[in-house]
């Protein structure tokens, strides 16, 4: 589905990706972890055509998408959410969703149709004519996911969704992105919220200093203890076998 | 093609113009850079403090010269107000609202002078207005010479207390790092609303220079507008240097554009930098905001 | 009332309204006057219309949206008087050039990523520019401005009775209504919004930022290009501060941010406002400025206080009864 090689991206003098390397299987969920400044928004981005990558190559669903701008991608089936949540805050959330859904069909009955259908999936059908700026962060979460959702992706790279949420909510969003995937839809998702990522994830990369330096099944990295240790912190490997 | 001589006094004379553009568009960038409010109602600003110079002169005999801390000090409090009252409570939203807030002040003013001064020309005539210096190929007006020195010293004394004063640091505090500023224990609101201040009073001292060669209407403003912004943008926006720069370059190329391209096609330097600018390079000569 | 019964009484009500004043016959009293006030409003609304649809519907706001008015006038009447275009063809060609020249200015100004606040002072820069040149070069006749030769035919888009210009604004008005309604109910007015929003977002959902910005400029510099056109007709004179004088593009503005940005009626009611206010400015005081000074202070508290005009208001107050 994914294939990045040796994506480097600096920003003046900073080197923020050093040669990321990693792939995502098709009908997968992958987590990306690493500790704060580790690259991993940056490395989103870059996927997703919101930077240009230095050097490197980005091969997305048999083709190459390196230099590709955002749209362009999107409309091939990548499509990222933000970690900051980047609602249409005056439109309604049905038109957020709808917004989405266009991606797919110019035509507005069936846009409508589809983004309604897809907003009460997420959860959101009592919501549907709500501004999206009055919805609290967890509908802003559902609401981003939707939104992306309601383009038909191939493959879904969520930056952090459940950050800021209390444990149910939690719980319904992992429910709700296992669903996702098993409707044929790929995941890869940036999270520290360690115990998600043990449930949820076939396979993780660990990103540190704008490396891929570790990647394997969630059990396998957990008892890297020498990785984990070093990358996440004191403690981490600890929390995250508890998990 | 024109003599060399006819070059050197219309370069001269741009010079001595922009120096009052650099008075004009030190507070507009001043303005930018600690507020990042683009502050369109700067001509009608400019405007309202050359009647003021106007009036002062015509009902008390005061050289506008000798008013100029007066309608300064009187730039300042009006800004304060302005910001503390109007700007500063609207300014919660996008930057474009706040464009919108002072293009609606800039209505306001311009049809209040309009409406309570009536739409007629007026200057003020003071004795030494009509003499002239040599200088080198050209015959100055003693005006614009005296206004060139004046405003060269102004954009001096501001650079230091900007500079070096507790207030100018807070300033510079605030400009750089709002939240870090806060944290500091300084007063940012009260720092806005002083910049503002400042910026307006710099307008002050402007009107006071410019209006024994010039003449105040309601639509005196105008003229100004473009070319402030095209001198902090060409500059950078908030760079202190650009602006000074920016001035000069403008003012040359408005002379010189007008000995050169005659005086209608010759307008067109200035709108023609300004798009060129935003479009090729928008940071600016000196500014670093990418 | 439904939103379709109001907009039908509204259109019968506008259809009818000359017939109050026009000729011997009139039901009221004639008066040309009050035709031409009525075919005023319309056409500023019109004009707030194409404002809207770019300033409103998409977020981009501009100061010189008299760019594209100016162009227009000067394209149809220099086909026209200087080269005996017909100008009912000029008219086409001129809102052919307005589209033209939106999207060549949104092609240089989007691509580099100007918005907000740069975008406002580079089209006020472009509308600037454009004044300098109809004074300076030859084809426009300089400051002396060009002249219709009065030929008050249907056919060279000419009237005699201003009721025919009533109903010609009349037209454009529903028209620009018309767009207005479509932008709400399509896949491209929905992109815009979107783009007003949140441009990172729009992005990430596919839409092509810059491409449907660009299709915007055009369609909106295309409307005023229109009104252009209908002015210089109407007037038989223009010259370039009437052409490209920032007062227009303030009016335009004014109509649509007064009335409701983004919202389909936003600009008649804008236009409603601003022409009614200014009629009884007029009639209670003869110092000149007043009427804009209102205009100023209610933009102030509309972008303050009121950020979908008075078209807002009304919808704050049918929801509260």
């Amino acid at each position: 589905m994914l294939e990045a090689r040796g994506v480097t991206k600096s920003f003046g003098g900073l080197l923020a990706l050093d040669g990321a390397t990693l792939t995502v299987s098709d009908g997968a969920i992958v987590a990306l972890i690493g500790p704060n400044g580790a690259g991993k928004t940056t490395l989103f981005a870059t996927l997703a055509g919101f930077l240009e990558p230095d050097s490197g190559t980005i091969g997305f669903a048999g083709g190459d998408v390196t230099g590709l701008p955002p749209h362009a991608i999107a409309e091939r089936g990548m499509v990222r959410t933000f970690q900051i949540t980047q609602p249409f805050a005056r439109l309604s959330v049905l038109e957020n969703v709808v917004v989405g859904a266009y991606l797919r069909t110019p035509h507005r009955g069936e846009a409508m149709e589809r983004a309604a259908a897809v907003a009460r999936r997420l959860g959101l059908g009592d919501r549907l004519n709500a501004t999206a700026a009055s919805l609290t962060v967890a509908g802003r979460k559902r609401l981003e996911l939707a939104r992306a959702l309601a383009t038909r992706p191939k493959l879904l790279l969520l930056d952090e969704v459940m950050a800021g949420l209390n444990p149910t909510e939690i719980g319904e969003i992992v429910a709700i992105v296992r669903r996702i995937r098993d409707d044929g839809v790929t995941i890869f998702l940036i999270e520290h919220v360690m115990q998600a990522v043990m449930s949820l994830a076939e396979r993780v990369h660990v990103i540190a200093g704008g490396r891929i330096i570790a990647e394997g099944t969630p059990a396998a990295i957990a008892s890297d203890a020498a990785v984990v240790e070093a990358y996440l912190g004191r403690g981490a490997a600890r929390r995250m076998l508890h998990a | 093609m024109l003599s060399p001589d006819i070059l050197l006094a219309g370069t001269i004379n741009g010079l001595l113009t922009g120096a009052i553009y650099v008075l004009v568009a030190v507070g507009l960038t001043l303005i930018y850079g600690v507020l990042h409010i683009i502050n369109f109602a700067h001509g009608s600003l400019l405007m309202l403090a050359m009647y003021a110079a106007f009036f002062l002169w015509r009902s008390t005999g005061i050289d506008p010269y000798l008013a100029l801390p007066l309608v300064a000090a009187g730039g300042f409090a009006l800004g304060y107000v302005l910001y503390r009252c109007v700007i500063g409570r609207l300014s919660r939203g996008k930057d474009e609202n706040i464009l919108l807030v002072t293009l609606g002040l800039a209505i306001v003013i311009e049809n209040a002078a309009l409406f309570f001064f009536g739409g007629d020309t007026r200057t003020v005539e003071v004795s030494w207005a009509a003499e002239t210096v040599e200088v080198g190929p050209a015959f100055l007006p003693l005006a614009k010479l005296v206004s060139f020195a004046a405003a060269l010293a102004l954009c001096a004394a501001l650079g230091l207390y900007i500079a070096r004063s507790d207030t100018g640091k807070a300033i510079r505090a605030v400009a750089r790092e709002r939240q870090g500023a806060r944290l500091v224990g300084i007063d940012v609101e009260a720092t806005f609303a002083i910049s503002y201040g400042i910026g307006i009073a710099c307008l002050g001292a402007a009107a006071c220079l410019l209006i024994p060669s010039f003449y105040v209407a309601p639509t005196s403003g105008h003229a100004f507008v473009l070319v402030a912004f095209t001198i902090v943008v060409l500059g950078g926006m908030g760079s202190f240097l650009g602006a000074l720069v920016g001035g000069f370059v403008v003012g040359v190329t408005e002379s010189l554009g007008g000995l050169l391209l005659g005086e209608s096609l010759g307008q067109i330097g200035i709108p023609l930098i300004f798009i060129l600018i935003l479009l090729l390079r928008p940071a600016g000569l000196f500014g670093s905001r990418a | 009332m439904s939103a379709r019964a109001a907009t039908a009484a509204l259109l019968a009500a506008a259809l009818v309204y000359p017939l109050l004043f026009f000729g011997d016959g009139a039901w009221l009293v004639r008066s040309n006057y009050a035709i031409d006030v009525g075919m005023l409003a319309l056409f500023a609304a019109f004009l707030g219309q194409s404002w809207n649809v770019a300033g409103g519907f998409a977020g981009l706001t501009s100061f010189g949206h008299v760019l594209f008015f100016g162009t227009g006038a000067y394209c149809s009447t220099i086909l026209h008087v200087g080269h005996g275009v017909n100008p009912w063809f000029g008219w086409v060609a001129a809102t052919t050039a307005g589209a033209a020249l939106g999207a060549a200015v949104g092609h240089l100004t989007f691509r580099v990523g100007l918005r907000g606040s740069y975008f406002a002072l580079i089209t006020l820069a472009f509308a600037e520019t454009f004044r300098v040149l109809a004074n300076s070069v030859g084809f426009t006749r300089g400051g002396l401005g060009i002249l219709i030769p009065l030929d008050q035919r249907a056919a060279a888009l000419q009237f005699h009775d201003p009721i025919w210009f009533y109903y010609l604004a009349l037209a454009l008005c529903a028209s620009g209504l018309a767009i207005a309604w479509w932008l709400t109910r399509s896949r491209f007015g929905t992109y815009l919004a979107a783009i007003r929003e949140n441009e990172d977002a729009a992005r990430a959902l596919g839409i092509d930022v810059v491409r449907q910005k660009v299709r915007c400029l055009a369609l909106s510099g295309a409307m005023a290009a229109a009104g252009g056109t209908f002015y210089a007709q109407k007037y038989l004179y223009i010259d370039p501060s009437i052409a490209f004088g920032v007062d227009r593009s303030v009016e335009m503005l004014l109509v649509a941010m007064i009335g409701g940005a983004g919202t389909v009626f936003g600009p008649l009611v804008g236009a409603g406002a601003v022409v009614a206010l200014g009629e009884a400015t007029r009639a209670l005081s003869d110092a000149r400025g007043l009427g804009l000074i209102l205009y100023g202070l209610l933009l102030v508290a509309i972008v303050g206080f009121l950020p979908n005009g008075l078209v807002g208001l009304v919808r704050a107050a049918r929801r509260d009864a």
